[in-house]
């Protein structure tokens, strides 16, 4: 157990410390892992992306909190999250203190002048990929030159959902995010979605 | 202090349980608590923190929430906000995965999540929109902006790459400032 916890530690800690980029960059990492002990069962990692995905939380850390649990029940999945986050938490602290001695500095200034055009881009191209992987299915698109095809390559449900929800978003700003969420989850129970 | 620890760690904690999707699905919910409601950062500053957090190790989330926790009330306010996102993952993921074993065959959740999906596309939209009319100020960064999102769009390339190419850009413009500035002085 005592070892199970410790190897925990040491690997998701360098998985934390060399995945960049994001939740799903840490999948590789998990992958090696379970090559390599045997308290992780390579046949359960779709299962732990397919939670990881889908429930609330950051994915990386809702796969590091599952395979945590795989190996060494709660204590694991506690461990196991926090050496995933360890690295982040030390590395950002140096960055935003550099970043706090350097913000007068034309370079650092100009870095992010053209940075965040670019990080709009990103964020932009993320929402798309979001958009298409929910409400477009490219699968069902067929060649024929007819509406209903065109139709048919969006869950239309989902569509209008979405277009009411961004409707509504855009004229009353004070509703809370998490109140559309909760209206989401009640919609797509009543209507099948 | 304490009462403002709480407030970071509960008002993380709160965007962590209802993030469905990943770093970027947080992005209506931090614009929301953390730019419009406290004033915590300012949506420029958010943009940076993303772009910082894109191309430093770990999970973008987690990078963002540190950020602004050590913003406001350093190093235990970095590690407060963070413990304070991953909270509820720790929570749901361990209970999912110790009660319900076949909680994806579930059709309610399923479908829940169906439309929570739905929503999650028009919530990032917004935030999308929001970001750009505060990271697009004059044409340079509108021509960055097409320029990256139509690479984005057809190959799939790095974030780290994209982040990395806007900073060489960056610096080159800012020497050619200076440049043109030192040989105007000359003058």
């Amino acid at each position: 157990m005592l070892t199970t916890l410790l190897h925990l530690i040491w690997e998701f800690f360098k998985t934390g410390l060399f995945a960049i980029g994001g939740g799903l960059a840490t999948v590789p990492f998990i992958y090696d892992i379970a090559e390599r002990y045997d308290w992780l069962d390579i046949a359960v990692i779709p299962d732990m992306i397919a939670v990881g995905e889908s429930t609330p939380g950051p994915i990386g850390i809702n796969i590091a909190t599952y395979a945590g649990y795989n190996a060494a029940g709660v204590p694991g999945a506690i461990i196991a999250t926090l050496a995933l986050i360890t690295p982040s938490i030390i590395v950002i602290m140096i960055v935003a203190k550099f970043l706090q001695k350097f913000a007068q500095n034309r370079f650092v200034t100009g870095s992010f002048y053209t940075l965040r055009p670019a990080v709009a881009a990103l964020i932009a191209s993320a929402a798309w990929q979001v958009f298409t992987a929910s409400i477009i299915n490219l699968g069902t698109f067929t060649a024929a030159p007819a509406f209903s095809s065109f139709l048919g390559m969006f869950d239309l449900p989902k569509l209008i959902l979405a277009l009411c929800v961004f409707l509504a978003g855009t004229f009353w700003k004070k509703i809370h995010p998490i109140v559309y969420i909760v209206l989401g989850a009640i919609v797509g129970i009543i209507f099948k979605m | 202090m304490l009462k403002n620890y709480l407030r970071l760690f509960l008002t993380f904690a709160r965007i962590g349980g209802f993030t469905f999707g990943g770093g970027y699905a947080m992005l209506p919910l931090l614009q929301r608590e953390v730019v419009e409601k406290y004033g915590w950062t300012t949506e420029e500053e958010l943009m940076d923190y993303y772009a910082v957090g894109q191309c430093t190790p770990g999970v973008i989330a987690v990078n963002v929430a540190t950020f602004i926790g050590k913003k406001l009330y350093g190093i235990p306010g970095g590690i407060i906000a963070t413990l304070g996102v991953v909270a509820p993952s720790v929570i749901i993921i361990t209970l999912i995965a110790a009660l319900i074993s076949n909680f994806f065959e579930n059709e309610y959740v399923i479908h829940a999540l169906g439309g929570i999906r739905a929503v999650v596309c028009a919530l990032i939209a917004q935030a999308v929109i929001k970001m750009t009319k505060t990271g697009v100020k004059d044409w340079v960064g509108a021509v960055i902006f097409v320029a990256t999102l139509a690479v984005l769009l057809v190959f799939s390339i790095s974030p780290i790459i994209v982040v990395a190419c806007a900073i060489a850009l960056g610096l080159i413009i800012e020497a050619a400032k200076g440049h043109a500035a030192k040989k105007g002085a000359q003058k």
